[in-house]
């Protein structure tokens, strides 16, 4: 199990938690906490409260799909006792995901959530602007999920598949064939328009 | 009869002011910004998508094209991410030489950021120039150490990719000479001049609350007057064993944060010259596989870059491709406060303030 130089066991984070806020605490282990998704908001204040943990600041939020649910991960730190926690919730509708923000208790959630909305579809109830950061509006889809496909055809991202790797692929100039071919056709219409030329003169 | 109403003004996305592609989009009644709001995106290369194809080393470039002015300390975090979740080491000596390139690409990042600074107060051009002067000699040290100036590439997974050649070290032993004197220089052209502090003074102020909570980080946070710096608080490589101290800043201003950029100058001066005596002899990378499988799990590692906290969210499935890579991005999220700090300034103002929090559109965008 990979932790953070300073970061604190999730389990001791857990009893704390849950001994405080009965219900909140879902799962944890040696790295993280895992918390009710609908109580994100609650658990998230609680622990920036309290004198214990002092999570005065959000120091990452981000997201991961595991093609059947969503992690939504919240890396919090204290500069006084210099420690770190690692939150995650767990949201099982991967059609409609959607989650308190933490934008009430760390307002450098703003744009950190409105990334995870652009990238990876999830909403995040109260978010004062949640609007696409980096991608256009009217973008199709989210593409940092793995389901994303935004290329013609069954192509999906990735450079082993992109399709001018594809030497069958009639319509490319990187194709060897197709380059031969052009040339071909250049130098006979060059070879038209020389033996062409002389005729008009004539006219 | 005449009624004045708010009007929209763009800016960007080309614009020198914005130090990149980086549109502003402010509403304007008369002299007073009533709104504001920041487009980004338009260098967006789907950076962690990408990655999720590809293994670890090979995802170290990356990191160069997203904070272009500060590649050796994305190369760094990204390198050091990997480690710890791979268990791979990077030989003591190794250690050395990404302190000494990191210190150098935060002199020649922070020169950058306070000469456009200066430009965005208005004085044209002619500070940035000299700020220029020692980070070409920085870019130079790069070239011959590992041939690019910009997109570095140089850290690697288990160490860094060449040995610095024999010239490398008078070189920078001459450039850590002459540095206290240069920067003596540009505080004797800009610190008395009434224009610049006019500009900077009591401009764009941030408490320390709001820093904090608004996840603020680098010499955003340290303008405030809050000391975190990573590289005291959490060391990596070889910090714990230099003496350095972290300046910060009394009011949280404009200028607060660009002296505090100044005075990691000299700091940074005197971590290089402790490193340049310590350095042991030995090998600068361990051998590592060709392509590393670490156990699944997930590490969130971070390092203290020009801009701040550039952190690495990176989760394993045992193949040689993160499942999932992500960067955290000091320059963008630094600007959460932007939107309360634009309202109810002017358009100068909001200008500098953008000018200070030090932008980097690659790494915004990624």
């Amino acid at each position: 199990m990979a932790r953070g130089p300073r970061q604190l066991e999730g389990t001791i984070v857990a009893k704390a938690l849950a001994a405080a806020l009965p219900g909140v605490v879902t799962a944890s282990n040696d790295e993280w906490v895992e918390v009710a998704p609908d109580r994100v908001e609650e658990a998230l204040r609680w622990l920036r409260d309290s004198e214990e943990f002092d999570a005065v600041q959000l120091s990452n939020l981000t997201s991961v799909d595991r093609h059947d649910r969503f992690e939504v991960v919240y890396h919090l730190q204290s500069l006084d006792l210099n420690h770190q926690i690692a939150v995650k919730a767990i949201l099982t509708d991967h059609e409609d995901p959607i989650l308190p923000s933490a934008y009430p208790v760390y307002k450098g959630a703003l744009l950190q959530e409105r990334e995870v909305f652009d990238l990876m579809g999830i909403r995040f109830a109260n978010h004062p602007d949640l609007r696409r950061l980096l991608l256009w509006e009217g973008f199709p889809g989210h593409p940092l999920r793995k389901d994303w496909m935004g290329m013609v055809g069954d192509h999906t991202p990735g450079l082993a598949r992109f399709p001018y790797e594809d030497k069958s692929a009639p319509d490319r100039l990187m194709n060897e064939d197709n380059l031969v071919e052009h040339g071909e056709a250049l130098s006979a219409q060059s070879e038209r328009n020389t033996q062409s030329a002389p005729h008009g003169q004539g006219h | 009869m005449t009624t004045a109403e708010p009007f929209v003004l763009n800016i960007g996305p080309q614009h020198p002011s914005t130090h990149g592609v980086f549109r502003l989009r402010v509403v304007m009644d008369g002299e007073i910004i009533r709104d504001l709001d920041m487009i980004v995106g338009y260098l967006h290369r789907s950076m962690e998508k990408l990655a999720e194809e590809r293994t670890y080393t090979q995802n170290i470039p990356f990191t160069d094209r997203a904070d272009y002015l500060a590649a050796m300390t994305g190369n760094l975090g990204l390198a050091i991410a990997a480690e710890r979740l791979t268990g791979v080491e990077a030989p003591e000596r190794a250690e050395y030489l990404r302190v000494i390139f990191a210190e150098l690409q935060r002199i020649a990042s922070h020169a950058m950021a306070n000469g456009t600074l200066i430009s965005d107060a208005g004085a044209w051009q002619t500070p940035l120039l000299y700020m220029f002067r020692e980070r070409e000699k920085i870019l130079d040290l790069f070239e011959m150490t590992c041939g690019a100036r910009l997109t570095t590439n140089y850290m690697r997974i288990g160490g860094v990719s060449f040995e610095p050649p024999a010239e490398f070290w008078p070189a920078l032993q001459e450039l850590l000479d002459e540095l206290p004197e240069r920067t003596q220089e540009y505080a004797d052209l800009l610190l008395d001049n009434e224009i610049f502090l006019a500009r900077t003074r009591n401009v764009g102020i941030i408490s320390p609350e709001d820093a904090i909570n608004g996840s603020l980080s680098g010499p955003a946070l340290r303008g405030s007057g809050v000391p975190w710096d990573l590289r005291k608080a959490e060391p990596y490589c070889v910090y714990d064993r230099f003496d350095f101290d972290i300046p910060v800043g009394t009011v949280g201003d404009v200028y607060d944060r660009f002296m505090v950029k100044m005075e990691e100058v000299k700091q940074s001066v005197r971590i290089i010259q402790q490193a340049v005596d310590q350095i042991p002899p030995g090998p600068h990378k361990n051998d590592i596989p060709l392509a590393l499988r670490p156990e699944p799990g997930e590490i969130y590692s971070r390092v203290e870059s020009p801009r701040g906290e550039i952190g690495f969210y990176l989760v394993s499935d045992g193949t040689p491709a993160p499942y999932r890579f992500h960067l955290r991005s000091p320059a963008l999220i630094n600007l959460s406060l932007l939107r309360e700090l634009g309202e109810g300034s002017s358009l100068p103002d909001a200008v500098v303030t953008l000018g200070s929090i030090d932008i980097v559109l690659g790494e915004i965008d990624r």
